[in-house]
Formats: C-alpha cells, structure tokens, sequence
C-alpha cells in the first residue's frame, strides 16, 4: 500500500509507540499535523514556544526513560528548538525531534522560513538527517530512534521537507536495523571486569561515583548491591542523584562545586575511585590536577571518549553499566568469609567524622524564608507520595540537590550539563504528561521561571496538576552569589526585582496561587498546594541574598570548599 | 606528534563537516585532509593528518569512531606504513631554465603534464619529504602556481 509521506511518518511513530509528541505547528508540517488530526493514537501536545516543546519532550524521557519527540516547524521554530536539543545532548537523553524544512527544490534559495537545521545542529545531535527521498523515510525514522536510545543515549534531529510529506511510497517499517559505523559495546571485556573487581575488592578506602548513566542503564539496583556488600561509601553527580537512596548509612550525597562536606574530602582520601557512568565533569573535579590524589581511578562507561578525557584513568572499563556490575558482583562471592564491616571500619569512621563536622545547614532561627527550609519542608510532607521533582537551574537547583532527600532514579529532572534556564517548568510538565498518578512538583527560581513561564498556558489548556514552587528573590541568584563571594559585590545585571505578581500571572491563565512571604506559612501553603487537586504556583518570598555552601570556587581543588 | 588519521566513512552529505566540526569543536587542529571514495559501495577514505600529544591523539581517535557515519578508523602511528602525496607544480619557463626544471623533475621521477611556450606543468608524487624536497630546489626557477594533495596512506603488510 501507498502512503504519503505524512502518513508514514504516522504510522512509523505508532510502531514505536509514541505516546505523545510536543511542538507548535507551522506552514512546513501542516501536513504532517493534518495527518495527526485524523487519528488518535499519537496525541499532540501543544506548548507555547518551541524551547519548551523540546524540554517537555526531555521531561517525558528523563521520567520514564522512553525516548521522548518533539515536531517543529521549519526556519524560527527550528532554530528555537536548539537550546533544548543542546540540553538532552549534554545529559544524553534520548529524543528524536522532527523539524519542517522548505520543499527540497528550494533548499539553499534562503527561501521564507528556511534554516540550514541540520548544519546547526551537528554539534549538540548525537545524529541528525535530512529525509531527501520519501522512500528513505521509514528506514530513516527507524534508525532516529535507534541511534537516541541506544549506546550512550542522545537527541536525534530529522529535518522533514515539506514534498517529502506529501509525496507517496510503499510503506514497510524495518523491524531490525544494522548500522556498520555504530556499534556500542554493552559488555565490557572479562578481564578487566574481574582486574577491576580485584582492586575493588583489596581497595582499603574505596569511593563509589556515580553518575547519570546508571540511571540511562538501569543499574541503580546493582550499585546498592555492591556498595553494600563491600560496604562502600557512594556519592553522586548531579545528574546521579537518585541512583542511590540519600538516607542510606553508606551515602555522601552529590559532591562537587556545591557537594557536601564529606563527599569531597572523601575523593581527596579514597585510595580507589570507582566511577560508574560519570563523566569527570570540571564541576566534579575541580581543579584536575590535584583530584583524587591519592586514588587509582576505575571508570565504567559506555561512552569510550569518556573515558580518560579528562583525568588519567587506571582502570578503564567500557560497557553498560548494568551488564558489566552485573558480570562483577558474582566475582566477590570468592571474598565472601571477609568481613566487610570490620575491613571498613576506619575508613567508615572517617567518612562519619567528616560527616559531623560539617553537615549541610541553614540558620533555622532565621525568621525570613530561607529556600533550604521551603525543600526541606517539601520532601518531609511528600516522603510518602514518591513525587517526581523537576528544578530549573541556579542557586535553587543546587538547593533542591542538597535538601531534597532523593531514594529511586528518575525522580529529579534537572538540566545538568547545559544548565539551562527555563528547562524544569515544561520537563515537569512533560513528566506530567508521562506520569498521570504521579505528583510533579517543578522547584524555580524567579529569573528561571520567567524564562519559560508562557508554559502555564499549557499547563491550564491540558489541565495537568504540575506545582511550580518559585524560590522568589528577586535576583540571578548565583551570578550574584558570584558577584558577591568573587566581584567585591557589584550586582551587575543581576538584580530583577521589576518581576510580575505571580499570582496574579497564574490567576490570569485560571491557576490557583499563593504568594507567602513568612516562614511561618511555608508548611501549611505547601500543604495546601499538595492538597490542591488542579496546578498551583507557590511564590515564596525567600531572603534574598542567601548563598549556596559549601562552595568550591571555580578551578580550586575539590576539598577546598567556602563552608559558609 | 604527528598521526595519521586514516577513515573510512559512509558517503553521506555531510560527512565531511561532521569530521571537520569534530576537529573544530574541540580545538584540534587539521593539517592536511584527503576524501576519495574507495571501491566499496557508498564507502569514502578520509585520510588525516593531525598533530597534538598522546591524550588528545586518543581523544581525536575515539571522538572520530564515535561519529555514526564512521565505519573504520586506522590510526598511523607507530606500524610501518607507505603514504603519498601528489603536487601539480606550475613553473615559469623560458630557455634558460627549462633543461634544468627537466633535470630536476627526472631526478624525483616526476613528469611534465602540460607545456606552454613559458611554462611547463609538472607532476610528482611521493612522501611529504619528497615534495617538500622537489619544491625547495623548484623555488628559486619560478614557481607559479602549486596544488598538493594531502596525504593517503596504508599499512604495509608484512614482510614473510
């Protein structure tokens, strides 16, 4: 049977079961939303601006770990799609975004709406095409979605020209694919598995580093299993947060920049840093040279170019993180008459001792708002609802990392690599989408929050019960922090007191708000905001020039860290 | 240190720039680069010459294989392997030089590919060192114009 090219592009997503596809519309995909109008397998999500059509995309992907799509239209709905292509490609989350591009005989003639998209976005896609052949189209979409969710995972652009959608085919969907210039390798080489389990296993201060990866492989399960056979303490990045429970005895929480206390002396002490789907980020390392001085460094990637990119590796292990620990555990059951408990000791005690002498704080006496208490408060009253928690990006975010307890993956969205503003309103409405029964809460800040805020329009029009918390203190609070700590106080540019009354925004679209400016009324307005049963925006005045601690300053060694 | 970047890669439009952007991305630096297609289906051979320490030579090679376009890379560094390039030197002429860039050309094996009444067009290939050699004692004769190729290279095979 013949198909148009719209309609292949239909029933190839269907074979892929795309539940939900994010975008606006335009003059170079109107055939493709004609086609999508007749059915109602593959919902469209409309958004208010493309940069929140692709981040809601990367929400749906970071919740669920289901590729997430996006469509575009050609030329300016292209071009503002790239800050959210750019921010999956930095944490490797799989989407396959669909552009519009102008009749292929008028590619290159600078006709109206045209962007050179793929030229663009060759640098921050893991790959993108341009459909020139309609019969090339099934095949193509196919490969989209196999290159993004495999290996090390990443945004696929396919830049659909307006012919392409109306020209007919013989439509087949491949079933299976073979790439001759891609093949991730999943297990890692035997040897050096049972090498890196050897010095694990004789390591005397051992350090578990965890990273985004183990949740792109699902491997949180066996990283709880060997840190607590061998009893060894875990920290994570960012982007790891999650992979293993934060109230657990053996976890340090995230380190880095704003890491804790204990996490950071930990790198600077352990005698073997095992690495499992990190990538040494310069906001984890600080200054490289005097990282982990005293360890040998095991790194388990999936990604060869991760490894030994940015600090000397000794033990480089390439494969899936899931399927290499799962190959490792079984080679410590030969240790089995050792006892952990009493071999970790000293090293236990040591980490225990850092732990007490500087624990994340805040001045609880302080009558104003402080943001640590709103989170704190948060995950208290929400311990049970197992919420997802998706965080724009600044002073806020590094406090929800902090004081957020976090027990199961895929519970933060948080632009980690990029670090975009505007990303977590639309990912937490993305991972609404994905999540019905789940409760989103979005944390922000008030510069964040205004860079996306036309999303509540979305938010109203699907009637989706995301809560916003905006931490409102009227500046660009890390520049400032910056500035204050580093720039002698000169708060250049970061002062945006002039903001709307978010309550009234909210109420303008029909969404219920609160502003509250007293400590006194954090709990019982978050409680009435997890009460309520539509969306919510929470103001919540917070002082205003509260810092993030501790701190490493940029290019400082790790250990060397502004406590308060 | 020098290495050559040997590729093969799929004949796509784009392939070129993915490579190149590689390089630019991350600050390497490009020195010669040669594509041709190779005499398997839809396949090219990029060959390129690259220069930096032992870290980002690494790097360069890994980011190279990680490109989905990229079937093969073959790294020359350190196993025996031949390499060429070819220049097309045009030399001004006239009665007095012409016996002498003749006599040159002879001695490196090159020939005269086309002649003009003051010019002739002269071929020559073999390693950089070879070119670079013909070029210095073609210079102070006149040389009008010049195109080199970049390099391509194979591993030798060995020796029985």
């Amino acid at each position: 049977m013949k198909l148009k090219g719209a309609q292949i592009f239909i029933e190839s997503l269907k074979k892929e079961n795309v539940e939900y596809i994010f975008g606006i519309p335009g003059g170079a995909i109107i055939d493709l939303h004609d086609e999508l109008y007749k059915q109602d397998d593959v919902k469209f999500v409309l958004t208010r601006h493309e940069q929140a059509a692709v981040h809601a995309a990367d929400g749906y992907a970071r919740s669920t770990g289901k590729p997430g799509v996006a469509l575009l239209t050609s030329g300016p709905g292209a071009t503002n799609g790239i800050t959210g292509i750019a921010t999956a490609h930095m944490d490797s989350i799989p989407l396959i975004v669909f552009t519009g591009q102008v009749p292929t005989i008028l590619i290159g003639n600078d006709a109206f709406q045209e962007a050179d998209i793929v030229g663009m976005t060759r640098s921050c896609t893991k790959h993108n095409f341009l459909v020139k052949d309609v019969k090339e189209l099934a095949y193509t979409i196919k490969k989209a979605f196999y290159i993004a969710t495999t290996g090390r995972p990443g945004p696929v652009l396919i830049d659909f020209p307006k012919d392409v959608q109306v020209t007919e085919a013989k439509f087949s969907y491949p079933e299976t694919i073979h790439l001759r210039g891609y093949n991730p390798t999943y297990h890692g080489n035997l040897k050096q598995i049972k090498k890196v389990a050897n010095a694990i296993a004789k390591a005397k201060k051992p350090l578990l580093y965890v990273g985004g990866g183990v949740i792109t492989s699902n491997a949180h399960k066996e990283v709880i299993k060997l840190a607590r056979k061998l009893r060894i303490p875990v920290f994570t990045t960012l982007m790891g947060i999650g992979t293993y429970p934060e109230d657990d005895e053996l976890s340090l929480g995230m380190a880095g920049m704003h890491g804790t206390y204990r996490a950071n002396m930990a790198i600077q002490y352990c005698d073997l840093l095992i690495s499992v789907g990190a990538r040494f980020d310069d906001r984890i390392t600080g200054k490289v040279s005097e990282f982990a001085p005293n360890a040998k460094v095991v790194h388990i990637d999936i990604d060869p170019t991760s490894i030994s990119k940015n600090i000397h590796v000794d033990y480089p292990l390439v494969g899936d993180a899931k399927i290499v620990l799962e190959e490792m555990l079984p080679m410590f059951d030969e240790y089995n008459s050792v006892d952990w408990d009493e071999v970790r000791k000293p090293w236990l005690t040591q980490i225990n001792k850092w732990k007490n002498e500087h624990k994340l704080a805040y001045n609880e006496k302080e009558e104003q708002i402080l943001p640590q208490y709103v989170i704190e408060k948060l995950a208290e009253i929400t311990k049970d609802d197992d919420p997802i928690i998706s965080t724009e990006v600044g002073q806020h975010q590094m406090w929800v990392a902090q004081f957020y307890t976090f027990r199961e993956p895929r519970r933060l969205l948080t632009s980690g690599g990029l670090g975009t503003m505007g990303f977590g309103f639309p990912a937490g409405i993305g991972a609404q989408f994905a999540n019905p029964d789940k409760p989103v809460y979005v944390f922000a800040g008030d510069g964040s929050f205004q860079m996306n805020e036309q999303e509540l329009a979305t938010l109203i029009a699907y009637d989706k019960p995301v809560k916003v918390i905006i931490l409102n203190n009227g500046f660009l609070g890390m520049v400032r922090q910056w500035q204050d700590l580093f720039y002698g106080r000169r708060y250049a540019a970061t002062n945006i007191e002039v903001q709307p009354s978010f309550v009234k925004l909210a109420e303008s679209y029909g969404i219920k708000a609160r502003r509250i400016t007293k400590k006194s009324e954090v709990e019982e307005a978050l409680l009435e905001m997890k009460d309520h049963t539509g969306p919510y925006i929470l103001d919540a005045v917070i002082a205003r020039e509260e810092n993030v601690y501790p701190m490493v300053p940029a290019g400082a060694p790790i250990s060397n860290m502004l406590l308060t | 240190m020098k290495r050559i970047f040997s590729i093969v890669v799929e004949n796509e439009s784009g392939v070129l720039s993915r490579v190149a952007n590689l390089f630019s991305a991350r600050g390497y630096n490009i020195e010669s680069l040669n594509v041709a297609p190779i005499n398997e289906m839809n396949l090219s051979r990029m060959t390129i010459v690259t220069e930096g320490d032992e870290v980002i030579l690494e790097q360069i090679g890994k980011q190279l294989n990680k490109l989905i376009d990229v079937v093969k890379v073959t790294e020359y560094g350190d196993v025996p392997f031949v390499e060429r390039e070819m220049a097309l030197i045009k030399m001004h002429t006239d009665l007095g030089t012409r016996a002498e860039v003749l006599r040159i050309i002879d001695i490196f094996r090159g020939k005269v590919v086309d002649v003009s009444p003051d010019s002739y067009t002269v071929e020559v290939t073999g390693d950089s060192n070879k070119i670079d050699a013909i070029l210095s004692l073609l210079e102070p004769l006149g040389i009008k114009e010049l195109a080199r190729t970049g390099k391509v290279a194979m591993i030798r095979e060995k020796k029985k």
